[in-house]
Formats: C-alpha cells, sequence, structure tokens
C-alpha cells in the first residue's frame, strides 16, 4: 500500500542525502520526497511518499530512527491527513481551445500565472488525484511541461493520538 | 611560504591560543585515546605535528586498511573504541574496507581522515575525496567540521555516539585550514546530540511474559551473538542459562560469550555449525535469541529457519527486530539489563529430554574430521594450537576455510578471546586484528589463524609489527588454494578451480627478510614442534603449515538450504 512517512530531521547540510541513501541502500522505493522548514527553525519536516508492505514499512520507520539526525519518524498512512501536492502545468493553446481549456480548470480552482500566444501555464494545488486528474484533462491540448512539487502532508487536527512509533523505546508484537 | 613549527610556536605563545590539531590531541586524550593507528599525508601534516609531542602512542602502519583492521583488533580485545587516522583522498578511501567491516561487527570505532582546505572542498584538489559522501552508508555517522568551534562537541559526540546502543565506526573529517588554524582551549563537553537515543532497560511487564513462555517450553534454545560481548553480559548470559539449565548456540561472532566446552553448549550454528546447534535451532520450542541479527550465514532457507519455536528476540537495535525472522517477543533493550530482569523471574523449564536429545545428536555426530594417514591436516594445526596456548590465546582469523575451523576447533572461553570478520567477511583483516590485539594486550598470547590467500592481502604489515616488537604468531594454514572458493568450485562448480589456486612466496625467507623469524612444519611432529617453539620465541613468528589442499569444512548447510539439511560429510557424486 501508500506509505506517508512524516520525518522530523536536524536542518544539517546532508541530511536528505542521508535519508535519501538509506531508502536506496535498502531497496525501498521513493516515489516522492519534500523537504522544507518545519515549525522549529532548526527542523525540517521530510515528508515521502513511498510503497510497500506492513512488514517493509516498519523497517522504514525503524532505519530512518538509526540515523543521528533524524529526530522522529511518523508513519501517516493510515491517518486522516491533509496531504497537498502543487504543479505547475504548461500547456499548448490556440485561439480556438483557449476558452475550453479555461472551462476545464473552472472546477479544479486552479490560479493562471501565465498566459502567452501558443501556451499557457497553470499552477494547481491538491492532493495527488486531483493533480493527476487536471493533466489527464490536460493532455488532449498538449501538456509541453510539468513540475511537480511532492507530496506534503500533515495529519488533520482533533486525531487523538497519532500512530507514531517511538522505536527506541518498544517494538511491535507480531 | 612554509612556516617552521619554531615560529609557529612563537606565535601560538604570543596569541595565547592553540591550533586545532593540538585541540584535536588533547581532546582525544581526555577521551581516553592512549594509541592511534595511522598514515600521515599532506592534509594531516598539522595533526601530525600535534601528535608529535602528544602523549599519543601512534603506530604507522604500511598502508591505512593495514591501520583501520589495526584499530579493529584493538577495539575487539579491549571494548574501547580504536583510533584511526589516515589523510584525504586516497589515505581516506584505503579505509572503507575497514569502514564497512567495523560497521557489519558492530565495532566501536573513531575514524579521522585529513580533507583539503575548506575553501577547495568541492573544487577536485589534489588528494581531494568527498569521504563524508562515501561513508554515509558504512558509518553510524559522520562529520565534517566546518567551524573549529564545534571541534570539541564532535569529539564528544563521535566517541559517546560510537561506543553507545549498537557499537560502530563514526567517521570525523577534519579540513585542513581547520587543523592549522587557531583554536580555544577547551575541555571535552558533555555528549548531546540531537535525535540520539538509546534504549536501555526493557520494560518488566514483557519480561514476566518472557518468562512464563520460557518456563513453559519444552525445548527452549539460546541463540547468542556479538550483542553479548559489545554489552558486556557475558557474566550474566553464563548464570541465566546455568540457572535455568537452557542450551546455549552461538553465532561466529558470539564465540567465547559463552564457555565451549561446558555441558550446556551447543556449539556454533549456522553455515558450518555443528550437527547439534543445527538440528536443535530447527526442533526448538522456544527461541531465547540475544544480541543476534538472524543473519542468513545463520539463518539459511529462512522457510525453513527454526520452524516450529516461538520466539523472544532481544536486540538494543530496533530495527533489527522483525527484519529477517518475524518474532513473537521482541525487546528492544539493552540485553545485559534484560538477563539481569529474567535472572529474578521464575523462569526455570522442565527440558531434561531436550538436553537428553541433544546430547545424543553429540553423540551422534560429534564436530570431527579424519585424521591424515600422511601430511598434515588444518583441523589438527587448530587443534595443536589450542593445546599449545591452553585454550588462553586471543585468536583472530583471516577469512575462509582456516576461519571456520579455527571457529570450531579452538574452545573459546571468555568474551574478546575471539577476533574475526564476520559480517563483511573480508580478507586481510585477521594479521592486521593481530597487530592491533597485540598493541592493547601486550602481556597476551595472540595468535592469528590465517590462509595462505587472506595472508597475503596485508603482508606488509610484518614490517610494522617487527618494528614495533609485537610478539604475534602467525599460523598460515597453507593449502594453494583460495580454500573455501575451492571448496564451493568443487562442490557447486564441478570442481572446476577456476583461478582458485594461488601462489605463495617462501614465508619463511619472507619473515627473515623482514626480521621476523619463519617456521614451517609439513606433519603433525613438525607442527608441534614448530608451535612450541613459536611460542617460546620472543618475537613475532610466522608458522606455515603446508596442509591438504583439498580438505573441505564440514558440516556445512548448501547455500539456499535450511539448518536442518546439512551436508556432513562429501560423498563423491
Amino acid at each position: 500500500m501508500e506509505r506517508i512517512l512524516s520525518v522530523i530531521v536536524n536542518d544539517r547540510p546532508g541530511v536528505l542525502a542521508r535519508v535519501a541513501g538509506l531508502f536506496s541502500r535498502r531497496g525501498f522505493n521513493i516515489e516522492s520526497i519534500t523537504v522544507g522548514s518545519a515549525e522549529e527553525p532548526t527542523y525540517s519536516r521530510m515528508t515521502i511518499v513511498s510503497h510497500g508492505d506492513d512488514a517493509m514499512a516498519r523497517q522504514m520507520v525503524a532505519q530512518l530512527m538509526k540515523l543521528v539526525d533524524v529526530i522522529e519518524v511518523h508513519d501517516i498512512s493510515r491517518e486522516k491527513v491533509v496531504s497537498r501536492e502543487l504543479a505547475l502545468i504548461k500547456v499548448r493553446i490556440t485561439r480556438e481551445t483557449r476558452m475550453e481549456i479555461s472551462h476545464i480548470l473552472e472546477p479544479f480552482r486552479v490560479s493562471i500565472v501565465d498566459v502567452g500566444h501558443t501556451s499557457m501555464s497553470v499552477e494547481v494545488t491538491g492532493d495527488t488525484d486531483k493533480v493527476n486528474a487536471l493533466i489527464g484533462l490536460l493532455s488532449p491540448y498538449g501538456v509541453l511541461e510539468i513540475a511537480r512539487t511532492g507530496v506534503t502532508a500533515l495529519v488533520r487536527s482533533g486525531i487523538s493520538e497519532m500512530d507514531a512509533y517511538d522505536t527506541r523505546q518498544t517494538a511491535w508484537p507480531m | 611560504m612554509y612556516e617552521t613549527t619554531h615560529a609557529r610556536q612563537e606565535k601560538r605563545e604570543m596569541t595565547k591560543v592553540s591550533l586545532g590539531a593540538e585541540l584535536l590531541c588533547e581532546l582525544l586524550i581526555e577521551a581516553g585515546v592512549d594509541t592511534i593507528f595511522g598514515y600521515p599525508g599532506g592534509a594531516v601534516l598539522p595533526i601530525y605535528d600535534a601528535l608529535f609531542d602528544a602523549p599519543i602512542r601512534h603506530i604507522l602502519t604500511r598502508h591505512e586498511q593495514g591501520a583501520i583492521h589495526a584499530a579493529q583488533g584493538f577495539s575487539r580485545a579491549t571494548g574501547r573504541p580504536g583510533v584511526v587516522l589516515a589523510t584525504s583522498g586516497p589515505g581516506a578511501t584505503n579505509l572503507v574496507t575497514g569502514i564497512t567491516d567495523a560497521f557489519m561487527d558492530s565495532t566501536p570505532l573513531i575514524i579521522l581522515t585529513g580533507q583539503v582546505a575548506s575553501e577547495k572542498i568541492g573544487s577536485d584538489a589534489f588528494q581531494e575525496a568527498d569521504i563524508i559522501g562515501i561513508t554515509l552508508p558504512i558509518t553510524k555517522h559522520n562529520y565534517q567540521v566546518r567551524k573549529i568551534a564545534d571541534l570539541p562537541q564532535i569529539i564528544a559526540d563521535a566517541f559517546h555516539i560510537a561506543t553507545t546502543g549498537r557499537p560502530g565506526p563514526v567517521l570525523i573529517d577534519l579540513p585542513k585550514d581547520m587543523m592549522s588554524g587557531p583554536a580555544e582551549h577547551c575541555t571535552l563537553p558533555e555528549p548531546a546530540p540531537r535525535g540520539y537515543h538509546v534504549p536501555n532497560a526493557p520494560d518488566p511487564q514483557v519480561l514476566e511474559h518472557i518468562a512464563a513462555e520460557i518456563k513453559r517450553a519444552k525445548r527452549p534454545l539460546l541463540y547468542i551473538g556479538g550483542g553479548i560481548i559489545s554489552s558486556k553480559s557475558s557474566e550474566q548470559l553464563r548464570e541465566f542459562a546455568r540457572k535455568n539449565q537452557i542450551p546455549v548456540t552461538s553465532t561466529l561472532l558470539g564465540l567465547g560469550a559463552y564457555p565451549a566446552g561446558d555441558d550446556l553448549f551447543v556449539g556454533m550454528l549456522g553455515m558450518h555449525g555443528t550437527y547439534a546447534a543445527n538440528r536443535a535451532i530447527t526442533e526448538c520450542d522456544v527461541l531465547i535469541a540475544l544480541g543476534v541479527r538472524f543473519d542468513d550465514r545463520v539463518t539459511g532457507k529462512l522457510e525453513r529457519f527454526s520452524p516450529h519455536s516461538k520466539k523472544i528476540h532481544v536486540d538494543i537495535d530496533p530495527a533489527e527486530i522483525n527484519k529477517n525472522v518475524p518474532v513473537m517477543w521482541p525487546v528492544v533493550a539493552d540485553v545485559g539489563l534484560t538477563l539481569h530482569g529474567l535472572l529474578a523471574l521464575d523462569c526455570a523449564p522442565d527440558a531434561v529430554a531436550w538436553r537428553q536429545q541433544i546430547a545424543a545428536w553429540h553423540e551422534e555426530w560429534p564436530l570431527s574430521y579424519r585424521p591424515a594417514q600422511d601430511g598434515l591436516k588444518p583441523q589438527l594445526v587448530v587443534e595443536l594450537l589450542a593445546k599449545a596456548t591452553k585454550g588462553q590465546a586471543i585468536v583472530t582469523t583471516e577469512v575462509g576455510q582456516h576461519q571456520m575451523w579455527a571457529a570450531l576447533f579452538y574452545p573459546y572461553t571468555r568474551p574478546r578471546q575471539w577476533i574475526t570478520s564476520g559480517g563483511l567477511g573480508t580478507m586481510g583483516f585477521g594479521f592486521p586484528a593481530a597487530m592491533g590485539a597485540q598493541v592493547a594486550m601486550p602481556d597476551q598470547t595472540v595468535v592469528c589463524i590465517a590462509g595462505d590467500a587472506s595472508f597475503q592481502m596485508n603482508v606488509q604489515e610484518l614490517q610494522t609489527i617487527v618494528e614495533n616488537k609485537l610478539p604475534v604468531k602467525v599460523a598460515i594454514l597453507n593449502n594453494g588454494f583460495l580454500g573455501m572458493v575451492r571448496q564451493w568450485q568443487q562442490f557447486f562448480h564441478e570442481r572446476r578451480y577456476a583461478e582458485s589456486r594461488i601462489g605463495s612466496p617462501d614465508y619463511v625467507k619472507l619473515a627473515d627478510a623482514y626480521g621476523a623469524l619463519g617456521l614451517r612444519a609439513a606433519n603433525a611432529q613438525e607442527a608441534e614442534a614448530i608451535i612450541e617453539q613459536a611460542l617460546n620465541h620472543d618475537g613475532p613468528v610466522i608458522m606455515e603449515f603446508l596442509v591438504h589442499e583439498e580438505e573441505n569444512v564440514f558440516p556445512m548447510v548448501p547455500p539456499g538450504a535450511g539448518t536442518d539439511q546439512m551436508t556432513l560429510e562429501w560423498e563423491e557424486a
């Protein structure tokens, strides 16, 4: 199943390489990885999207926790989360298709960030399905370029206890 | 313009500050370092200049690989972190095999590497290598000093990380300008690596469940590994096994944690484990795994590994739990504290029949070999070495057939007596490791059991042991082959001995050329005589034993088979 790991790390040079290197050498795939500042200025939050069964997810978490620069790891795959991805999509336009495309864009609440004679660029934010859907609808017109950020996510508020594996104190009976 | 040492000293006195390299030496001394294995070069010249006056013994090896294996030997013999120093670029990359070896076998090491000056980093400068990037996957953690003010905290954290939890190698990369630039005197701060925690005592409730599980067992088995040695819990293990009369099998790295020859000891398990050990692990109903990682050389085919047992796994590294084998009772804790907790509980199972069964297996297939009609059997050499050293020597090995014979036929009775490369299987490990162990333990007999092929991988360290008057005794079991490769070619490649026959120099002359004593034996009487001569000689000795070329290591679990599918003797197809 799809796995979303939310990881708090020390904001130090090379930490992304440590995390990404761990995934590749252990044979875990990375679908996407995003990094940015976290609530505390000396921390960063990474959101890693991967695939794997429960045993593999536990290994990912446990191996991540071994990295000295990793402060916390949360497997939020089964949580109610707010997950967002941002994409910039440059689509080909002609005088005829311009209006048509604008109609397609409407329900997606996207912003048109650049318009030229032959193409326009739109910005879409949402979960991965929404971004994929929009790309699917635009592709018949000719999608010229796509830049996606990958998923970033937070657990929704009001959820009681996060399913945090504090791997340093406990382990999980099978 | 070059600045002379004298001019630097004057400047130092004027400014009242020390140099980065001097601060490094002061901090290392404060951290308890008295010995460094290393090799100088351009980028570490400021450090060597500081070491020149420092009360630290520096052992100059002939290759950085020799230095790091020596540091590993030092560490494995003492339990203290070994320290190795190498220059930037090739000096650092020559350490990579040793770093990986230490990582796989959880050996605490502090690796100091030189680096080009800060402003040159990234420019492909002379002797520059990205050793931080290179060693990311093979160190427990690594650091590059970017501000000299960070050095004290880095040193404190590095020693803490290397020696606590699951021990391992920690590398510190030292740009040249940091070492030759000014630094303020400072003592070692408290370690405070943010994000690093070590599990400590186990949950008492879990211990009670485990105790009940063990008490209910009919066929309990203790499966112990290197974790017993690194957590210094050999005494608790002995007490626990004896109190509850539970048989013990050990991994390669766990040998010595439980004394060989004890009634409850079943021997080593796994690919070349004893018949009794592998039958026991297959038939047991409660498996108590302590400080082990269910390595594939132990488990064989996973589906056939200990299929009837409820498994208890105690390890300080949470990532080892359920990594290879699912367990019922995981305990992420110090194994010594866990045993301590269990000793207070009633665990004693009723397992008389089980112990009788194990004894019967031992009787049926004891560890043995066919004695030679003529010539010399390698197993006999190990037995003679054990006899002559009264089983008390520190034994290191290279990697291959001789390693397995040394594991099986020498009786290890105490922790840190047995030093071998388990996880990585590094040929060239044993001889420099013996050197390091001898440096650490000058009053003990250190024997390196080597193969002719492995020994040649770091033979240059002969010069180091001679120069440093280290009385290491090397026993080369010379069969003219890469023995284990040949064994596999015999079994699995129709005896096509592709590139496994290997020549040797005249070891007696070689020893002589380096200033060591060289001896040779071709039969049992000669072997006994030269071993005695070697042990009575107070300098380094190279003993060459011309042994049967096509002798094989048995028992053997062929790759891909289960531990119950042992080959006990080779039958010609």
